[in-house]
């Protein structure tokens, strides 16, 4: 079973979820797709084994070569490539490593080369591994890390992945292949403004989804009209509360610190299963 | 001398705009002669990577200078690679702009930012 979690913006609690969800499932595979502000390893802890470097193709142009036709900045639709001074010029950070250049240009001019886009790092803490996508700052785009993140993982494994927030490439890219999204709501207008957008997109998936509200002040109940109006099942609900954010700010995870948290988070586990077992079972078209 | 103004009206009467890349217009002045063309910016609805395709243009029109109040990072590698001179902007119309440059009174540099997706942190 692999659970997506996924958040509308920063600061929602995503990372809390995922993370703590993880935690109380056995031999559960943790996977941070938030390549950008990947924090699942602080809390999680755990120790690194492995690094492995991230690489996708670039055009490298053999400027000899090239007569100045710029069929190839014409075709770039991510406008990587400029033509100045009799010279393409390219702009690798641009670059969705398509190879339509190089197959286009008439001359043979442009072959493909690696470069380094980030990194993965493989840890263990006990029984539980961590797999962290890191994205080399200033990069536009992360999608090959996370496809790189989720080869080959086996369905039958426990397997969490924290997903970027918003739902940009690289959130669709980190919840395909999910079983079950949990979309983590905060209860402010601007929460649920955010996480409509998210919505939008995991229905796009035929994916079994629920919800889970972070920060939940009672009177506060735009998050839960937001579920009902939509028909989100809600699986939890997490009170705002001063001691998790204490336990946050030290990298500590709620459930490993009391049985209460823990409590709360196998009951949302249970609830997620119950959910996605409903839906398979009724095979619910969205 | 050959100027561009990223504007967004196609007039000389026109205030030179606040953006570069995702400018309407390109009006390229004759410094001498005060003659202008308008040209159409490419970049305008480009989703990735529009201060490269409107460096591109500027430089493909033939300027030798760009009058601009700010630039991105991508879109100032084309024209420095391509010599175009980067002059700061001031407030007025084009055709008083051109005056103070004949008189030599423009001497700052634009305002050059690392990109808006990293949010400048480059």
């Amino acid at each position: 079973m692999r659970i997506g979690v996924l958040s509308g913006k920063g600061g929602t609690g995503k990372t809390f979820v995922a993370t703590n969800l993880s935690y109380v499932q056995k031999d559960a595979l943790f996977i941070d797709c938030d390549i950008e502000e990947p924090n699942g390893n602080i809390f999680l802890k755990g120790k690194i084994f492995k690094e492995e470097p991230v690489n996708v193709l670039i055009p490298e142009i053999d400027h000899d070569l090239c007569t100045g036709c710029r069929k190839c900045v014409e075709f770039c639709e991510f406008n990587a490539l400029a033509y100045i001074k009799d010279k393409v010029k390219l702009f690798p950070e641009l670059c969705h490593s398509c190879g339509g250049c190089s197959l286009l240009c008439p001359e043979g001019a442009i072959k493909e080369t690696e470069r380094e886009i980030g990194n993965i790092e493989y840890g263990m803490a006990g029984t539980h591994e961590v797999r962290t996508g890191i994205l080399n700052t200033g990069e536009a785009t992360g999608v090959p890390i996370i496809s790189k993140l989720l080869d080959g993982i086996n369905r039958e494994e426990s397997v969490t992945v924290d997903c970027p927030p918003g739902s940009s490439c690289v959130v669709m890219e980190s919840i395909k292949g999910s079983d079950f999204c949990v979309l983590v709501i905060e209860p402010t207008i601007f929460g649920v403004q955010n996480i409509s957008i998210v919505f939008e997109l995991v229905k796009l998936f035929d994916i079994p989804y629920g919800a889970v509200i972070n920060k939940y002040i009672p009177g506060q109940e735009i998050a839960h009209r937001f579920c009902e109006e939509n028909h989100i099942p809600v699986l939890g609900v997490f009170d705002f509360d001063g001691k998790i954010a204490e336990l946050n700010s030290i990298g500590a995870l709620a459930s490993s610190y009391n049985d209460k948290y823990k409590r709360q988070f196998e009951l949302l586990l249970d609830k997620i299963m119950e959910v996605h077992a409903h839906e398979t079972a009724a095979n619910i078209k969205r | 001398m050959k100027i561009a103004f990223p504007v967004n009206e196609k007039s000389i009467e026109a205030e030179i705009n606040n953006v570069f890349g995702r400018s309407n217009f390109f009006l390229l002045a004759d410094s001498e002669t005060l003659e202008y063309e308008i040209f159409e910016n490419p970049a305008v609805s480009a989703a990735g990577g529009a201060g490269i395709v409107a460096a591109q243009k500027v430089v493909d029109i033939g300027a030798d200078a760009v009058i601009t109040y700010q630039c991105g990072k991508n879109a100032l590698d084309v024209l420095e690679a391509a010599n175009v001179n980067i002059i700061g902007a001031v407030p007025g119309s084009i055709r008083v702009i051109l005056d103070r440059f004949n008189a030599g009174e423009l001497t700052s540099e634009a305002k050059k930012h690392g990109g808006f997706h990293d949010h400048g942190a480059r």
